[in-house]
């Protein structure tokens, strides 16, 4: 692999750029694989990486129904933290993090991770005592996240509006600075590119369509639209469509998708610095590089594999936009869309083995995957080479459906009495 | 935003007057207290999460309050029936759903005829 | 001067529709010019010769009009009326022109003429697609403090608003049977044949006029009459039907689920002093049973080298701008094209006056008609050949033109450049409502082939471009019987995709494809030879399509040259997908009367101007207002909080708690169902008793806690917590309606039905006494946990004898609308006799000091009864109750659980954070082992110290325990105790 840098950029400015080769290559699969991870997300590919990186394990092929990226890692609203609270949690996301980190250095692709801080606005006492159990819970874990009051939030971000008169007035913030946002195309062509060059193979425009299983259950391969292709290992990583796939192994998962939408505006000039979020008021904006803004909408309530939802979900979400800043009224919206999320009943990820011999499972991410891809990737392939979880993502298994040991960041945000 | 039938009122309602409610179908075991944790996380837990036909319960909430089921395509959201809670499941052909779906038209691009 | 001549030296006599006499003045970048009234900015500028309106995004190149509509990737202005009513990015090409308006060009500095991120333009070798992703790694800090800001600074186009938006918007819900979108000569005509029917209609077009194509289309002819002329009969004769709706300058942006459509109308950014009644814009949105989709096509221009100067447009932009604004885009004209219709532009042109340097055709053979009137006309054709070059800096200068396959090059002068490389179908609707398309090869376009919805395309966003074939299929997309004589004068046939031949190499050529951000057709075949084999990658790795027009022009054009590159037809490569909204829509239009106080409409008790009126502070609890605290002169909240806490214990609080929930549970089953629902036995309750429940779901983690009151056999007064009622009820109705259906019990919601004045304090019963009737209060008659129904005031009431405070207490339902009466009468009496008004913080340190728990602050979802120390109110001999499995599941019955203990610093001045994190070991390395966190933590004026409420794991074994808890500043030291730390024997409850 030709590695990138400003000499190499500058030396094909001289020659029209006509010396860059293919970022990944498009094979033909092959009979059988080692592993075969099924989702050419950022999760499936950094796991291919990760396979082939630390694992030593580069038979490997990564297969994709449409093109790879184009699924919730294409969709999302590039939002990475890691404050979140139970310890299962943050020992995920933190691993994500600090990848995040040196992730550019390490793919030799600038994913543009950009540590702008999120912040997240507190309305109400609720939310104060919520977000001090944060706080406090990471500051022990060796996480940052601070509180500020809404002086130092409007000092950080100051089209925010702080009056007291406000609906729901903002009486202080959380602020991860080590949070913020990534290019996310990136991430997927970066994992691709590097896992490619160790020999992964890409396989996109592939559909699995079944996954072959031996006399004692075991994966033996997968159908696919290209035909039957060998496996020892399978990895499924293809949220959205995470029920789909694991059904074709007769596995069933708890999980329920949805619709889950974003919206763009046109490109304005820099006018504030980081990611903002109010799980009160129900939003979350930040502004890209480019100068759109980037929200992100709620999820539409009922299942849908449809990615695309109701015009009420994005004004609703743009009423709240405009109670915390005022003067983004007259901006204008671009272009909306929306992903499928899959949701797991405690809006915590599932990674683990799974009953069949051999199926791996990476599901669950509802609508944080993206913070997560490095250190989910990093685990799965963990897991998949090991055959047992990482210490890190020991408590992601599906049993704990069963115990009823359930990791509940959502219950942990419990509603106002 | 969808467009609803609901069975009681035999009104189509915006779905702002309505509330999902989970797969439908689904009967609370009546033995509950002694079942097994495996049969208990099935019950409270697994659900189908179909990409085609689902079955599922929608409550007329700011309507009449009833709650009611309907079968609705996953992929096109769009409902093939809706019928009073209690009435048995209403099978539909499920190649009937699939066939008049048009796929998400992202899920086919590089595949316009 | 005449006037035309002050409405710029670019005006035509004679030409176009506009009003000589009517005009309007404004500004351009501090420049003063005159328009006419119906110019567009664009339309007005050109009369005055101003071609430079922009910078690109990207290389800052000088950029002028490139169309005359909503497709417009150049041409994007700040338009202002003052400070405050500034909108940044708007089309200049749809814009119109009011009186006053203040114009400014973006994303320049320090002038539009000299601009000095143009050095970009310099710099653009290096600056190739996807050059970020290589470069800006080292060192791994420089991104963030350097590389990125530098980059955000450079992108975006127009600058924020600094200052929050005085106009109001409007939002109105429809319903009809035909939305047609579009008023070309397709929509006016289904429009026409629907109404006829008698269906309820509405009609939509985004321009100010209807007529569609027909504003520079002069050769279309119907019923006789010049097309133009017809469209605007036509419209006014549909406005006059009561069954139509006519909406001009209505643009449909989205087409959602089961025929639901956004539409905005833009009502007053066209008019100089808009009444101050009037909404600056309209949202509909409308539900249809049919929609008919006549929204046209898109001219595309060509590419080839330095094809974006200013004074490059068009043609058909061209021909809008003589037609119907009647101004010339220069005095001479050179024509680029590859289809016919630019032929009908320069013969416009030349009619009006202005020189055709001459038109440059990259078919070998246009056709003898085309060649015979621009012999006729005087026109020179180069047919097979292509423009390779344009000179010029801030405008046109000349076109380079030269032999298809090289040779016989030669500059030519001109001022302007029109361009035509055919028509793309507007399918954006049509996609957007999921259907699906499919390829038309021989006119290299996609065309609607399935529906998902009930819909039909009609016209030319069909591909039906014979006028007579087009006004069949309107008619019957219509549905009713009309009859219509349609003539044009021209067949228009040609078009091509891709870049065009002569754009020249690669290493030296800019042949932008998508201008507004400057993608190149040289940026998408690196994109390819880098692997971008998807559509979607090239498009993402180029931003081809991905600017504010959103790729109307330029997505044909990337699709083409990037299946060239791979040589797969292009049905293979696929489209990118279109979605809502069409064209930009302003976020106030879509928030409309959503904001302030109706952006979610508090909820307030009955009491609430009262306790305003005594100074109350108020706090958000769900959407409602509730009364804080009562500060007096002088108080802060401490202090306030304090006075109260002591108050009650030592005489007595009144305090509303009207916005607890309530649920009236009726029936004869009533008391079975609410075994089911709750974890305690209410068999035993007797009529005329009240006891707490607890409700779990299946997981048998806590829900919901509440007094419930037993009024008669078949009658229970179910209270919830605050946010927790409406849940609740769905909670209720979901298993009565569905798993117990057999139970005879009817649930209504009664929170807003009762206003409750809760009396707590050893002086209550002397406060409520002289108003009570009905029942006998005293304490061996209503002892502790009494309900009745009785009268107070002589209003109908329901007085319970309940305590959140461990004191004496009652708490007065009386219907809402005498809240205020009776909550007035009882303070009249309690405040000569020395008792406060309390708020919400008093009562949350009082039931605190009593180790009473707040379902939501001292439980999180992952509370069983059992840990928030409630398993008494667990029945162990119901055989079944929500709850009751999950409950008994391995993780919920393990030892180690957090439970709710007490907690008291060492120190007893220390009051805890609610939120801190609790250890064994302070001085352990991070990670940390924690053990639980504080849930409530207050100073408590009557135990003349702090405490605590945590949940800590194995907690009530710890009692006695020394934890920690390590703050940001400080660690404190704690004592694990019970949770009661005022009068723990309970007596005062029954006093």
């Amino acid at each position: 692999m030709r590695r990138y840098s400003v000499f190499a950029v500058a030396r094909e400015a001289m020659r029209a750029h006509k010396g860059w080769e293919a970022q990944w290559t498009s094979p033909e699969p092959r009979s059988s694989y080692d592993v075969i991870i099924v989702g050419a997300g950022g999760h499936g590919l950094g796991a291919a990486y990760y396979l082939a990186k630390e694992h030593g394990i580069t038979n490997v092929a990564v297969i994709e129904k449409g093109w790879l990226g184009g699924g919730n890692t294409g969709r999302n609203t590039t939002i990475i933290r890691s404050n979140y609270l139970y310890e299962e949690s943050m020992d995920i996301y933190e691993h994500s993090l600090k990848l995040w980190e040196g992730l550019s250095q390490d793919l030799n692709y600038n994913v543009m991770y950009s540590p702008r801080g999120v912040m997240m606005l507190s309305h109400n006492t609720h939310d104060m005592q919520s977000f001090k159990r944060h706080i406090n819970a990471n500051r022990l874990y060796g996480i940052d996240n601070e509180w500020l009051t809404p002086e130092q939030a409007k000092a950080y971000v100051p089209p925010l509006d702080i009056a007291k008169t406000a609906r729901y007035p903002i009486n202080g913030a959380a602020l991860q600075r080590r949070g913020g946002t990534a290019r996310h195309d990136a991430v997927a062509w970066g994992y691709a590119r590097a896992a490619s060059d160790r020999g992964v193979h890409i396989i996109q425009n592939c559909e699995v369509t079944g996954i072959r299983r031996g006399p004692n259950g075991e994966v033996l391969g997968v159908e696919t639209s290209k035909g039957f292709i060998g496996a020892q290992k399978i990895g499924v990583s293809a949220a959205g469509h995470s029920s789909v796939v694991m059904e074709m192994a007769g596995v069933r998962v708890p999980l329920h998708s949805t619709p889950l939408q974003a919206l763009v505006s046109e490109p304005l000039k820099p006018i504030f610095p980081c990611v903002v979020m109010s799980n009160t008021v129900h939003a979350y904006i930040s502004q890209s590089d480019k100068g759109e803004l980037v929200i992100g909408a709620g999820t539409d309530q009922y299942n849908s594999y449809s990615q695309t939802g109701g015009l009420q979900i994005i004004t609703h979400t743009l009423d709240a936009i405009c109670e915390l800043f005022p003067i983004f009224r007259r901006v204008k919206m671009m272009r909306q869309w929306g992903g499928i999320t899959d949701n797991t009943p405690d809006r915590s990820p599932i990674q683990g083995v799974t009953p069949v011999p051999g199926l791996f499972v990476n599901c669950g991410w509802g609508t944080g995957g993206f913070k997560a891809t490095p250190g989910s990737a990093n685990l799965f392939a963990h897991l998949i080479a090991k055959g047992e979880p990482h210490r890190l993502a020991a408590g992601l298994t599906l049993d704990r459906f069963r115990t009823g040991r359930l990791i509940d960041e959502a219950a942990a945000a419990a509603v106002a009495h | 935003m969808l467009l609803i039938h609901c069975p009681y009122c035999e009104e189509d309602r915006s779905e702002l007057e309505f509330r999902w409610a989970g797969e439908a179908h689904i009967a609370r075991p009546e033995n509950i207290a002694a079942i097994s944790d495996e049969e208990f996380a099935e019950y409270f837990f697994l659900r189908n999460n179909e990409k085609g036909l689902t079955y599922e319960r929608w409550r007329h909430i700011h309507g009449c309050g009833r709650f009611f089921n309907a079968a609705r395509d996953t992929v096109s959201d769009r409902f093939l029936t809706t019928y009073k809670a209690g009435m048995p499941k209403q099978l539909l052909p499920e190649t009937g759903a699939s066939e008049k779906t048009v796929e998400t038209y992202e899920a086919t691009e590089g595949d316009a005829r | 001067m005449s006037a035309s001549s002050n409405s710029g030296t670019f005006r035509i006599k004679g030409a176009g529709r506009l009003t000589p006499a009517r005009t309007a003045r404004f500004t351009f970048d501090g420049k003063s010019y005159t328009a006419l009234e119906g110019d567009t900015v664009a339309s007005a500028l050109l009369a005055h010769g101003v071609h430079l309106l922009g910078r690109s995004f990207k290389y800052h190149r000088p950029r002028g009009i490139l169309s005359a509509g909503p497709e417009e990737p150049n041409a994007l202005i700040d338009v202002s009326r003052d400070a405050a009513r500034r909108q940044p990015n708007v089309r200049a090409t749809v814009q119109e022109v009011f009186d006053g308006a203040k114009i400014a060009s973006q994303n320049r500095w320090p002038s539009l003429k000299f601009d000095v991120g143009a050095i970009n333009n310099l710099f653009s070798p290096f600056f190739a697609a996807g050059f970020y992703y290589k470069t800006f790694m080292w060192p791994r800090e420089a991104w963030v403090k350097i590389y990125e800001p530098f980059i955000r600074r450079a992108a975006g186009l127009g600058v924020a608003p600094t200052e929050e938006d005085p106009d109001h918007y409007a939002n109105r819900y429809a319903h009809c049977d035909v939305l047609i979108a579009g008023a070309g000569v397709a929509g006016l005509t289904a429009a026409l044949s629907a109404a006829a029917t008698g269906q309820s209609v509405f009609l939509v077009d985004e321009q100010p006029e209807v007529g569609g194509a027909l504003h520079y289309d002069t050769a279309t002819t119907i019923d006789g009459q010049n097309g133009y002329d017809w469209a605007q009969a036509i419209a006014a004769k549909l406005k006059a039907m009561p069954n139509v709706t006519v909406l001009t300058r209505t643009t449909v942006f989205g087409y959602y689920n089961h025929g639901f459509l956004g539409l905005v109308e833009r009502v007053t950014d066209h008019v100089a002093k808009p009444a101050k009644s009037a909404p600056r814009e309209r949202l509909w949105q409308v539900r249809a049973k049919k929609v008919v989709l006549a929204t046209g096509s898109i001219e595309r221009h060509m590419v080839f080298a330095n094809n974006d100067r200013p004074g490059i447009m068009l043609a058909s932009a061209a021909r809008t701008f003589l037609n119907h604004h009647g101004v010339a885009v220069g005095r001479q004209v050179g024509v680029y094209t590859a289809h016919d219709s630019a032929y009908e532009a320069a013969f416009d042109l030349k009619r009006a006056g202005v020189s055709i340097a001459a038109i440059v055709d990259c078919r070998p053979d246009p056709g003898e008609a085309l060649l015979a009137q621009a012999r006729a006309l005087g026109i020179s054709v180069l047919s097979g050949h292509s423009v390779t070059d344009t000179g010029g800096r801030l405008r046109i200068s000349s076109m380079t033109v030269a032999r298809n396959g090289g040779g016989d090059a030669r500059r030519i002068a001109v001022d302007s450049l029109i361009v035509s490389a055919g028509w793309t179908p507007s399918v954006h609707l049509f996609s957007q409502s999921r259907g699906k398309l499919r390829f038309d090869g021989v006119n290299q376009r996609f065309l609607p082939d399935i529906y998902a919805q009930n819909c039909v395309s009609v016209g030319s966003c069909n591909g039906t471009d014979d006028l007579a074939e087009l006004i069949d299929e309107a008619i019957a997309a219509g549905g009713g019987s009309v009859t219509l004589a349609g003539e044009n004068r021209f067949e228009w046939t040609g078009g091509m995709i891709g870049a065009a031949e002569g754009a020249g190499p690669d290493t030296t050529v800019k042949a932008f494809v998508d201008f507004q951000h400057d993608v190149t057709a040289k940026d998408i075949r690196l994109a390819v030879r880098e692997g971008m084999h998807s559509i979607e990658h090239i498009k993402r790795f180029t931003t081809n399509g991905m600017a504010s027009d959103q790729g109307k022009l330029s997505n044909m054009h990337g699709l083409a040259i990037a299946a060239e590159m791979l040589d797969r037809p292009i049905p293979q490569v696929g489209l990118t997908t279109f979605r809502a909204p069409y064209t930009p829509v302003t976020y106030g239009t879509l928030v409309g009367h959503s904001r302030g106080e109706l952006f979610d409409p508090a909820r307030k008790t009955p009491m609430h101007a009262l306790e305003a009126a005594e100074g109350a502070e108020f706090e958000d609890v769900g959407n409602w207002k509730r009364a804080w605290y009562y500060p007096r002169r002088g108080e802060d909240m401490l202090a306030a909080v304090n006075r109260e806490c002591r108050t009650v214990r030592e005489v007595a609080g009144v305090f509303n708690g009207s916005t607890l929930g309530k649920i009236e549970v009726v029936g004869p089953d009533a008391a079975q169902f609410l075994n089911l629902l709750y974890t305690n036995a209410w068999d035993s309750l007797k009529p005329g008793k009240s006891r707490y429940g607890i409700m779990t779901r299946e997981d048998g983690f806590v829900y919901d806690d509440g007094v419930v009151g037993r009024l008669a056999e078949d009658r229970f007064h179910v209270t919830t917590t605050t946010g927790g009622a409406p849940r609740v009820l769905h909670h209720m109705e979901d298993y009565l309606q569905t798993e117990f259906p057999h139970l005879r019990v009817w649930l209504t919601s009664t929170t807003e039905q009762w206003a409750v004045i809760a009396v707590q304090g050893p002086k209550a019963r002397e406060i409520i006494q002289p108003f009570v009737d009905g029942v006998d209060i005293s304490n061996e008659a209503f002892p502790h946990m009494s309900v009745a129904e009785c009268s107070v005031m002589g209003v109908p009431a329901r007085l319970f004898r309940v305590s959140f405070t461990g004191e004496l207490g009652y708490e007065i339902n009386v219907p809402a609308d005498y809240g205020p009466a009776v909550w007035r009468a009882i303070w009249e009496r309690a405040a000569p006799i020395g008792a406060c008004l309390y708020g919400t913080e008093t009562m949350h340190v009082l039931r605190a000091e009593k180790g009473y728990i707040i379902v939501g602050q001292d439980t999180d979802g992952t509370v069983t009864p059992d840990d928030a120390g409630l398993g008494w109110a667990v029945s162990s001999k119901k055989s079944d109750f929500v709850g009751i499995r999950g409950l008994k599941r391995p993780d919920l019955v393990r030892e180690g659980r957090k439970q709710l203990v007490g907690l008291l610093t060492k120190d007893p001045a220390l009051v805890l954070e609610e939120g801190g994190q609790i250890v064994a070991d302070p001085n352990q390395a991070r990670p940390m082992t924690m053990l639980g966190h504080v849930t409530s933590a207050y100073w408590s004026e009557n135990c003349g110290r702090s405490i605590a409420l945590a949940l800590v794991a194995g907690g009530r074994a710890r009692i006695g325990e020394t934890l920690h808890v390590p703050l940001k500043d400080r660690t404190i030291e704690v004592e694990v105790t019970d949770m009661v730390f005022f009068d723990k024997q309970g007596g005062r409850i029954n006093g």
